[in-house]
C-alpha cells in the first residue's frame, strides 16, 4: 500500500511537470467530448424510435467518458514494456518481490493519476461551461454517487489488471506485440469507449455484461445515472472484483511462465 | 541527387528494414486494420438503432468513413518520422539530420516509411468500396479522380497535422499523446458528414483545421448530392488543394519550432 | 589561414527549477521558476588546419554546446564564429557537408541494415559522384578493416565494430574537418587501440582536423598535441600537454592491492593517502619521489605483493584546476 501511495505521488509529480501538456489534454478531451455528443444529437434528432439510453443520459455518459478516459487500459506500462523489450526484466528476477504485485501496483498507479488530475476539470467544464442540452448531469442520487464512486475505484484495478497483461504478453515476442496492439482496441469497443454498451445489438448484450469490459466504464457509469439502483451494487462489484483478481491470478501464472522463456532464451 | 530520388532511397530502404522482421508486420498490418474496422462496427451499431443521421445512411458514411481513413493512414505510413519526432529530438537523430546537407524535413519523412499501416488502408478502402456498392454508384473518371485527389489531399492535411505535434515537441517533450488524440479526434470527426455537426464546429473543420474539407466537399459531388450546407459546388475542387495549403502553412510554423530549438537546444 | 576561429561565444539556457514536493509541483502549475546557465561564457580560440586537439572539461562543462554551435546545431547568443570562412549557424548546409561528426553514444547507421546500405545512402545525401564514393569506400574499408562487417546488419555488430563503421560513414564525404565525441566511449582495448591509430593516421596523412572530445586521458595522451579544457563554460587552459602537466603537479596514484594490518604512512611527495579493506591508494608526486623509491619505502613496513601506477584521471586534474583557481 505505501509502495502505491509512492508510485501515484511520482507520477502526479511527473505530470505537473508537463502543465502545457496537461491543459492541451483537458482542451482536447472537452473538444471532442463535445464533437461526440453532437455525432448522438443527430442521431437522436434522426430516429423516433425508443431508443435504450435517452439523450441527456447519453450526454453524461460521454462526459464522464472524456474524464475518465486515462482510466481505461488503452496501453501498456512504457516502462515496464521497454524492461521486458530490452531483455533487462532478467534482472528484476534477483529482487526479492513479487513482480505481478509491483507491476500491478505500478498499472494502479498509471491508470489513476493521470485520471484524477484530469477529470476534475473536464468535469467542471463539461457541467458548467456547456450549453444546457450538452450539459454533464450530476449523478442521479447520493446513493448513486457513491455506487458510482465504488465502482470506479473497482475499475480502476481492473484496467489495472487488464495493463499488467499487456505488459506481460510481451514476455512472448512477436505475438506478444501483436496482443499488445490487437487488444486495447477491443477493449476500447467491448469498455462502452466507443458508444454505450446498449446501443450495441440486443443479442450481444448478454455477453457485453458478462465480460469484464463492461466494469471499465459502461456499470459504473449507469450507476452514476441511476440506470442501475443501488440493489445492484453488490452486482457490479462482485463482477469487477472477481474479474480484477482472475485476471491478476492469470497475470501471476502467465510471468511465471514468460519468465522461465525468458532464462532459456537468455533474455 | 534530387530529393525526391533522395527520399525514394529512404523510402526503398525503410521497407528494407521492415521486412527484416516479416512476421510481426503480418501481425501488426492486421492489427492496425482490424482495431480501425471495429470504431466501423460501433458506427453500424448506432445506424441499426436510429436508422439514419441527420438524412444520411449508413453507406453513405461508410464513404465518409473509408476516404478519411485510407488518407490518414497514407499520411500516418508517411509521415511516421513527425509523428514519433519527439523520440528523434530525445535520442539525438535530429542533432544527426542538422549535421547533413539536406532538408531536415526530407530527412524526417525519410526517416521511416511505415508500411504496416496498409491495414487501416485496406480497411478503409474496403468500407468505401462497400459503402459505394450498397449504394450502387457508378464511377466515373470523374469521381475517380476527385477521390485519388481527396484522398491525396486528405493524407497532406493529416501529415500537416503530424508536423505541428512535432513541433510542439521542440516546446515539451512529454505529452505527445494530448496531440495524437488532436489528430485522432479530428479522424473521429471527418467519419461523418459535416453537416451534422453544428455551425461554429463546422467552421472550425472547415477554415481552421480544414479536416472537413478533405471528404465532405468532394463526396458531395461524387454523391450528386445537394449540399444542405450551401457551399459553392467548386469547393469540391478546392479542397484537394487546401490539404497542400495546410502542409505547406505546417511546414513554415515547423521552422519556427526548429529557429527555437536551435537558439535554446532544448 | 586560421581553420576555425571561435571568439567570444556566449549561450546561456534557461533552466526550470522546481523544489521537491507535491505541494510545490502544484505550485509550480500556476508560476516556474528559471535559473540562467551560462553553458558557454565568453569562449575564444583558434585552430589552424591539420591540428589534432582534444577538448576535454567535465560533463556540463560547455563541451557539447559547444560542438554544437560549431556543427550549426546551436545559435549562440552572441559571439563570432566562422569554420572555413563559414559562419555554421548561417550557412548550415555548406558548412555541413565540410565537416563529419561522430557521437561515439550515437549511431548513424541504419540499425537493422547492412553498414553498406548506409554508405550508399550518404553517398546521396551528401551528392558523391559515384567513382569518387566508390574510392573513398573502399579507402576506409581496407584501413578501418570493414571488408566483412560491411554486409552485416548494424545492431549484430560489436560496439567496437559499429563504431569502425561510425567512423568511415562519418569521413565518407571527405571533410577536411573531423569532430569525435567520446569515439572510445566503452569500447574495448583493442578496439580503442584501433580508433586512435585510425584518428592519428587521418590527421597525419590526410591532414584532416580534429577536435576530440573525451575524458579519456589515455585518448588524449596518444593523439593529442593541443588540450583546450573547458570549465563553467570558459576555457580554463589551451596550450600542449606538457604545458597542462605543467600547470599543476603532476600526481600519479600508486594501488597496492593485498595490504594487511595496520600501516603508518609519512613520506615526502605522498599527498593522499586512502585505505579500503586490504586496498591501499596513495596519491604521490612522481617528480619528487620516483614510483621505484616510493615501493621501496612501503616495502619496508609490508610486503608489496601487487601494486598498480595509474595515471590520474582527467576529472581529477581539472577538479584541481577548479580548486586552483577557485572557479
Amino acid at each position: 500500500m505505501r509502495a502505491y501511495a509512492a508510485l501515484l505521488r511520482l507520477r502526479c509529480l511527473l505530470l505537473l511537470q508537463y502543465r502545457v501538456a496537461a491543459f492541451a489534454g483537458i482542451c482536447t478531451q472537452v473538444f471532442f467530448g463535445l464533437v461526440r455528443v453532437m455525432i448522438f444529437d443527430g442521431f437522436f434528432r434522426s430516429s423516433s424510435l425508443a431508443q435504450p439510453m435517452s439523450f441527456a443520459h447519453t450526454v453524461t455518459y460521454i462526459w464522464l467518458g472524456q474524464a475518465l478516459l486515462g482510466m481505461l487500459p488503452w496501453n501498456g506500462d512504457r516502462e515496464v514494456q521497454d524492461l521486458i523489450r530490452t531483455g533487462n526484466v532478467s534482472y528484476e528476477l534477483c529482487r526479492p518481490v513479487n513482480l505481478n504485485g509491483l507491476w500491478l501496483s505500478r498499472c494502479v498507479a498509471l491508470r489513476s493519476a493521470p485520471t484524477a488530475l484530469r477529470a476534475v476539470p473536464v468535469i467542471l467544464t463539461a457541467s458548467l461551461l456547456m450549453p444546457p442540452e450538452y450539459r454533464l448531469a450530476p449523478p442521479a442520487s447520493a446513493a448513486a454517487a457513491l455506487a458510482w464512486a465504488l465502482t470506479t475505484a473497482g475499475a480502476v484495478l481492473l484496467a489495472a489488471a487488464i495493463t499488467n497483461l499487456y505488459s506481460i504478453a510481451l514476455l512472448w515476442t512477436i505475438s506478444g506485440e501483436g496482443i499488445a496492439r490487437l487488444v486495447p482496441p477491443f477493449v476500447a469497443l467491448l469498455g462502452g469507449m466507443l458508444i454505450p454498451l446498449s446501443f450495441f445489438p440486443d443479442w450481444m448484450q448478454p455477453l457485453l455484461r458478462w465480460l469484464p469490459f463492461s466494469g471499465l466504464m459502461d456499470v459504473p457509469f449507469r450507476l452514476y445515472l441511476g440506470q442501475l439502483g443501488p440493489g445492484d451494487l453488490a452486482g457490479a462489484l462482485a463482477h469487477q472484483l472477481g474479474w480484477a483478481f482472475g485476471l491478476a491470478l492469470l497475470g501471476q501464472w502467465l510471468i511465471s511462465r514468460g519468465l522461465k522463456r525468458v532464462v532459456v532464451q537468455g533474455g | 541527387m534530387s530529393g525526391i530520388r533522395l527520399y525514394g532511397r529512404y523510402v526503398s530502404l525503410s521497407l528494407q528494414s521492415q521486412m527484416q522482421y516479416r512476421a510481426s508486420f503480418v501481425m501488426f498490418a492486421l492489427a492496425n486494420g482490424l482495431s480501425a474496422l471495429l470504431e466501423f462496427f460501433a458506427t453500424a451499431a448506432l445506424f441499426a438503432r436510429f436508422g439514419s443521421l441527420r438524412g444520411w445512411a449508413l453507406p453513405e458514411v461508410a464513404l465518409f468513413y473509408g476516404m478519411v481513413h485510407t488518407a490518414f493512414a497514407l499520411a500516418e505510413a508517411a509521415g511516421r518520422g513527425f509523428d514519433v519526432f519527439h523520440l528523434h529530438v530525445r535520442n539525438g537523430t535530429f542533432d544527426r539530420m542538422m549535421l547533413r546537407p539536406r532538408s531536415t524535413v526530407l530527412q524526417v519523412l525519410g526517416q521511416d516509411f511505415q508500411l504496416l499501416r496498409v491495414g487501416r488502408f485496406a480497411q478503409g478502402l474496403f468500407v468505401l468500396l462497400w459503402g459505394a456498392a450498397s449504394l450502387g454508384m457508378r464511377w466515373t473518371a470523374e469521381s475517380v479522380f476527385l477521390a485519388v485527389l481527396s484522398v491525396v489531399g486528405g493524407a497532406l492535411l493529416f501529415s500537416g497535422l503530424f508536423v505541428l505535434q512535432a513541433t510542439l515537441s521542440f516546446w515539451s517533450v512529454e505529452g505527445l499523446e494530448i496531440a495524437n488524440t488532436l489528430t485522432y479526434g479530428g479522424v473521429e470527426a471527418a467519419q461523418f458528414p459535416l453537416s451534422i455537426y453544428r455551425k461554429w464546429l463546422r467552421e472550425f473543420f472547415v477554415f481552421v483545421v480544414p479536416i472537413g474539407c478533405i471528404n465532405y466537399f468532394p463526396l458531395i459531388r461524387i454523391l450528386g448530392r445537394g449540399d444542405p450546407l450551401g457551399y459553392p459546388g467548386w469547393a469540391a475542387w478546392v479542397s484537394p488543394a487546401v490539404g497542400l495549403g495546410f502542409f505547406l502553412v505546417s511546414l513554415r510554423v515547423w521552422g519556427v519550432g526548429v529557429r527555437h530549438y536551435r537558439s535554446t537546444g532544448s | 589561414m586560421a581553420q576555425i576561429v571561435v571568439e567570444n561565444l556566449v549561450k546561456t539556457f534557461k533552466v526550470g527549477r522546481r523544489q521537491a514536493g507535491l505541494w510545490n509541483a502544484l505550485k509550480g502549475v500556476a508560476r516556474r521558476e528559471y535559473t540562467t546557465v551560462r553553458a558557454l561564457d565568453g569562449v575564444s580560440f583558434s585552430l589552424e588546419p591539420g591540428e589534432l586537439v582534444g577538448y576535454i572539461g567535465p560533463n556540463g562543462a560547455g563541451k557539447s554546446t559547444t560542438v554544437k554551435v560549431l556543427g550549426g546545431i546551436m545559435v549562440p547568443d552572441s559571439g563570432r564564429c566562422e569554420v572555413m570562412g563559414l559562419v555554421p549557424w548561417k550557412a548550415r548546409m555548406a558548412h555541413v557537408a565540410r565537416i563529419g561528426v561522430v557521437f561515439g553514444q550515437r549511431c548513424q547507421l541504419m540499425w537493422d541494415l547492412p553498414a553498406a546500405d548506409s554508405f550508399d545512402l550518404l553517398r546521396d545525401i551528401y551528392r558523391v559522384p559515384a567513382a569518387v564514393h566508390r574510392k573513398k569506400r573502399d579507402m576506409l574499408v581496407e584501413r578501418l578493416r570493414l571488408a566483412e562487417l560491411l554486409t552485416v546488419p548494424v545492431r549484430q555488430l560489436s560496439l567496437g565494430q559499429r563504431m569502425r563503421c561510425d567512423l568511415a560513414a562519418s569521413l565518407l564525404h571527405a571533410p577536411p574537418l573531423l569532430f569525435l565525441d567520446e569515439p572510445t566511449i566503452g569500447l574495448d582495448a583493442v578496439s580503442k587501440l584501433a580508433v586512435r591509430e585510425f584518428v592519428r593516421d587521418l590527421n597525419r596523412e590526410n591532414g584532416v582536423t580534429v577536435i576530440l572530445t573525451t575524458h579519456d586521458m589515455d585518448d588524449i595522451e596518444a593523439l593529442c598535441s593541443r588540450v583546450i579544457m573547458i570549465g563553467r563554460g570558459q576555457i580554463l587552459f589551451d596550450g600542449t600537454l606538457e604545458k597542462l602537466r605543467s600547470c599543476i603537479p603532476m600526481e600519479r596514484r600508486l594501488v597496492v592491492n593485498g595490504v594487511a594490518g595496520e600501516v603508518a604512512l609519512d613520506i615526502a611527495g605522498v599527498r593522499q593517502v586512502t585505505r579500503e579493506g586490504d586496498r591501499l591508494s596513495l596519491h604521490f608526486d612522481p617528480d619528487r619521489i620516483p614510483p621505484a623509491d616510493l615501493i621501496a619505502q612501503l616495502s619496508r613496513q609490508f610486503l608489496v605483493r601487487d601494486f598498480l601506477v595509474e595515471n590520474q584521471p582527467i576529472e581529477e586534474t581539472v577538479a584541481r584546476l577548479y580548486a586552483e583557481w577557485r572557479l
